[in-house]
Order: structure tokens, then sequence, then C-alpha cells
């Protein structure tokens, strides 16, 4: 039963159980909603941005133990960093959980703990849940300051 | 108290050949049939023989291989027909599924029968296939759809129901056995206060075939639905009976060949049902290879059927109330082969994918039943659904199995 360990590492239980930064935030300027027709699920993730760095990031949503880990991750990884840095991080996460052949040059940090999804191609989903919603929120946004401009 | 003696139960399982495998090394336990059963030899082979020896388009040819196979497609619908207590066999449609059959009645019959006001009532625990459909021709036609409340335990509110009949109710849609509780629903009570108010009433019997002998003639249902795969039958194949006068009535679903009479440019006619809904090449295989597990269907001893099914639902609630944070949903007094449970704070998914891990397999989340997961305020459930070839030994893995959920997120 290794294999479960290895799906399960105990960060991902603990996050699932006590998700950090989980609820509302009034003051976002960026939102965007993940959603698995699959499963039902759904994840909203929104962000505060100001002067080009994330500054809040807040998750909301029911999910199983995978994709609320991973929300919860996000919301503390992205934090500090700019817009492009955490599509950055948000692209070598899915490369690094979607195959074996993505380099782990690139560091994902605690995010390593999800990369045993790969195994179960029917839990990917769960995982990227959160960074699609990410991605979204942040190209969005990105359009549509290009069309303000 | 099981109805089939062990030795029944071990030849019966040597017929179903997926069921003799190791999934991540373990002994598979196979309890996800309301998604789909399991085929068997007979099932199979009869396939392969079909496309070995007679292979051919139905209905077109003059040549023999052309007339064996119609034949042989013809044969189906009588043995369903006869099955289902159908008056005859030019009441069974083949589709290519359950939902392609309630698709059909919904844009064939509610394109004709349905008009701006009128109302379609559909209970809560319908799946999708018997939702969305209805939504569709709603929005077409100006008809409203409204959902028939259940209570706590499961039911239809059987009260509410009969107030909400009025002059103004044209159809009402009911799961027979539903997917997601396994309630039986009293269909034949609602098909008579239906008709009381001069509604019909489409039975969705997804989940109804494997486990029942619907009789839809006793009954009075006017629309009653299947799909091959969920009883044993091959997937891609399923049907539609139909009261004869209705679907008589009835304009076309799709245009094309087989279900003409004549062609032109100015204009065509159709053939009579069953052919006028059956446009262009059928699956042919899957039909006559339904024929077979209709076979096994009719040679079964219902009696004992009821008894092992009953046993083993039984037995499976009875040994998940047992284990602490484990809370089955869905009470019903009347039902069958289907368990859905959730585990207090582990989402349905996780313990899916742990069971899998051990070589079991459910099925987990909303089962297509989203409005009745918002009802019951759920994300989704974990689901063990049985056939005939489950057994106790099955039940106890399962519930060793959860040892190892709980020993994780416990
Ligand atoms: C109650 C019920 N209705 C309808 C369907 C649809 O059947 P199919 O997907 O075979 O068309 C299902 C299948 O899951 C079902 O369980």
């Amino acid at each position: 039963m290794g294999d479960l360990q290895e799906l399960y590492q105990d960060l991902i239980i603990e996050h699932g159980k006590a998700p950090r930064n989980m609820g509302p935030l009034p003051q976002s300027t960026h939102e965007a909603e993940g959603f698995n027709p699959l499963c039902g699920d759904e994840v909203t993730v929104r962000l505060f941005v100001a002067d080009g760095v994330i500054r809040e990031a807040k998750f909301e949503g029911v999910g199983c133990a995978i994709s609320t880990a991973s929300a919860s991750l996000l919301t503390e990884m992205v934090k500090g960093k700019s817009p492009a840095e955490a599509l950055a991080l948000s692209k070598s996460f899915r490369e690094r959980i979607t195959s074996e052949q993505a380099s782990d040059a690139v560091d994902i940090g605690p995010l390593e703990a999800l990369v045993g999804v790969r195994e179960y191609p029917m839990r990917v989903k769960c995982a990227t849940l959160a960074w699609h919603a990410l991605r979204e929120a942040l190209e969005n946004a990105v359009e549509r300051a290009g069309n303000d401009g | 108290m099981s109805g089939f003696s062990e030795s029944y139960l071990h030849d019966l399982r040597e017929q179903f050949p997926v069921l003799n495998q190791t999934v991540r090394g373990r002994e598979l336990v196979y309890l996800d049939n309301a998604a789909t059963t399991q085929k068997s030899w007979a099932v199979l082979r009869e396939m392969q023989r079909y496309y070995q020896h007679d292979n051919a388009n139905v209905n077109r040819s003059a040549h023999t291989l052309s007339h064996r196979t119609t034949e042989a497609f013809e044969l189906t619908r009588s043995k369903l027909a006869k099955w289902i207590g159908a008056n005859r066999p030019e009441e069974v449609v083949f589709t290519k599924g359950c939902t392609e059959a309630i698709n059909l009645v919904a844009s064939s019959w509610g394109a004709a029968n349905l008009g701006p006001g009128d109302e379609i009532l559909l209970t809560t625990m319908e799946h999708h296939a018997n939702i969305v459909p209805w939504q569709l021709i709603a929005c077409n036609t100006g008809a409203i759809v409204r959902p028939i409340p259940i209570n706590p335990s499961g039911e239809v509110d059987l009260e509410a129901f009969s107030s909400m009949l009025s002059t103004k109710v044209k159809m009402v849609g009911v799961v027979h056995i539903s997917n997601s509780l396994g309630t039986r629903n009293p269909v034949e009570f609602m098909i008579s206060e239906a008709h009381r108010v001069g509604a019909r009433v489409l039975v969705d019997g997804a989940q109804g075939l494997a486990h029942e002998r619907p009789d839809v003639q006793a009954w009075d249902v006017d629309f009653y639905t299947m799909s091959a795969h969920k009883a044993y039958g091959p997937t891609g194949v399923g049907a539609l009976y139909g009261k004869y006068d209705l679907l008589s009535q009835m304009p076309p679903y799709q245009g094309g060949g087989d279900m003409i009479r004549k062609v032109s440019f100015e204009g065509s006619t159709y053939q009579e049902p069953p052919h006028r809904f059956e446009a262009g090449t059928p699956n042919m295989a899957g039909v006559i290879g339904w024929g077979s597990a209709l076979d096994f269907l009719s040679g079964l001893e219902w009696d004992l059927v009821h008894a092992h099914e009953d046993d083993l639902v039984e037995y499976a609630i009875e040994q998940l109330d047992r284990v602490p944070g484990v809370r089955v949903v869905g009470r019903a007094a009347q039902r069958k082969a289907v368990v859905s449970f959730v585990i207090d704070r582990v989402h349905p998914h996780d313990i899916g994918t742990i069971l899998d891990q051990q070589g079991i397999a459910i099925r987990t989340g909303h089962h297509c039943c989203m409005p009745l997961m918002k009802h019951l305020g759920l994300p989704g459930t974990a689901r063990a659904s049985f056939a005939i070839y489950n057994v106790r030994a099955e039940v106890d893995r399962l519930v060793q199995g959860l040892d190892r959920v709980l020993e994780l997120f416990g």
C-alpha cells in the first residue's frame, strides 16, 4: 500500500483537513471559478493584486483532499509573486503532474507532494482545478487591462 | 438469506469473464453495476458470431445475410417486448440507450403535445437524462418543469405529488429505481394518479431492467426507457417502449433511411412505428447481442434473484452502519441494488481512489443527479451498486477497504 502514501502524503492530508486561506476576499481584484463537470467540484480563486504583486490570495469551494490541498498550497505560494511568476509556477506544476518527462529542474516547492497524482489520471483534474482558475483569473485580467489601454 | 447456493453463484461468476482478474494486486471487486454491468460469454460470443457469419444491413437487401440479420434483429425486439409485457413488438423502438429514448419522447411527443403553461413533473431524484431533455423541450414550447419533492428517506412525497397534479400537467417523469439512492419508486401508484388528470407518464427504467421484470401493460405506463448495458447487454443500444397509439401519433424524431415510406423533394411520408423512429443503420450487433442478455434474464429464477440481491443490499447497509463515521444516504423502505454513503469529513473522490487502490470499483460523485445532491446538501456520495453476480464476501472487502480510508483521514 506504499502507493497510497505516495498519493496521500501527510502534507496533502494536513492541508486537505485544514486548508489555509479559505474564505471570501471582498477587496479582490481578480477572480475565477474552476469547475470539474466530472465530479461537480468547484473552487473559486480570488486575488488582490497591487503594484504588480499578488498581495492576498483566497479560495472557496468544496472538493476532495487533493483539490483542497492544491488550492490551499496555491494561495500560500502565489502570495508575494508577480502575476507572471505565478503563471510560470502554474505552468511548471501542470507539466510536472501530467507528464513523466517534465523536467524536475524547476523548483515547485511543496507542490512536489502532489506529483503522486500522475499515477492516477482520473485525479489529475482535481490537483489542477485551482491552478486553472488562477490562470483564468490572471489572464482575463491581463486582457481586460489590454482593452482598457 | 441469500437466494442462490454457493455453487450456483460460482458458476454464475464464471460466465462473466471480466470478474476473473486482479486490479492493483487484489482480486477485483466490481461494485459499479449501476454505471454498467459486465457482459457474459454468451453475449460476447453472440456478437462475435453475428460479425463472423451474418453481418449485413437490416431491412435493405434481398440477399441471405441481410435476411438473417433482419430476423435476428427483429427477434430481439420480440424478446424484449415479451419480457417487459408489451402488447406487441412494434411498441419497442431501438435507440442507442436510455438517454436517447427519453430524448426521443421529449422532442417528438413533447413537440406535438406541449404548449405554453403546460407542466412536466419530475421527481427530485431524476437522473440528468430525465431532466435535461424536458428542459430543452420546455424551452421550445413554453411548458414548465416542476420538481416533485422527496422525503428525508429518499422517497417521493406522494401527498405533494398528488397535490401537484392538475389538468395542466401533461407529463410525469419518474425513475423506476434510483441510480443514486436505490429507491424503488411506487411507479404503479404514480401512473394511476397521473392518468386521473390525463397526464402521460414516462418511467426511466435504466436501473430497472436488471433488477426487476417490468410489466408495462399491468402498470399501464405510457413510456418506459432502457439501456441494454445496464442489464448485462452490450453498450450503445437501448430501447423505448411506448403504447402503440401514442407512438403512431408522434412525429419522426430523426430523419433518414429506413424511417420513410416515400421520399420526394415535395415532401416525404413516414413508416409506422417502430421504424418511423429508427432512422439510419442501427446498432445491429448490439441489438443481437442484447437478445442473449434477454435470454439470460428470462432464464433466471426471479424469486431467487430478488432474495439474493436484496440480501446483498441489506447486508451492505448493516455492515456500513457499523463503521464509525459512515452514513448511508437514502433509507427508502422499497429499494434495490444501490447503496450510497458518505464519510464524515472525507470527500467521496478520496474514498473512490483509496478503494480502487485495493481493487474495489465503486462510483463516487453526483451520479448525474446534481439537483438531488443539492437537495441533500452533499457534494456527492460514494455508491456501491450490485448485480446478480456479486457476493457477500465482496461487501466485506468494501467494508475492510473503508478501514483504510478512516486510517488515512481519521
Ligand atoms: C436512472 C438513470 N437514467 C438514465 C441513465 C442514462 O443511461 P444511458 O447513459 O445508458 O443512456 C442512467 C445511467 O446512468 C441512469 O442511471
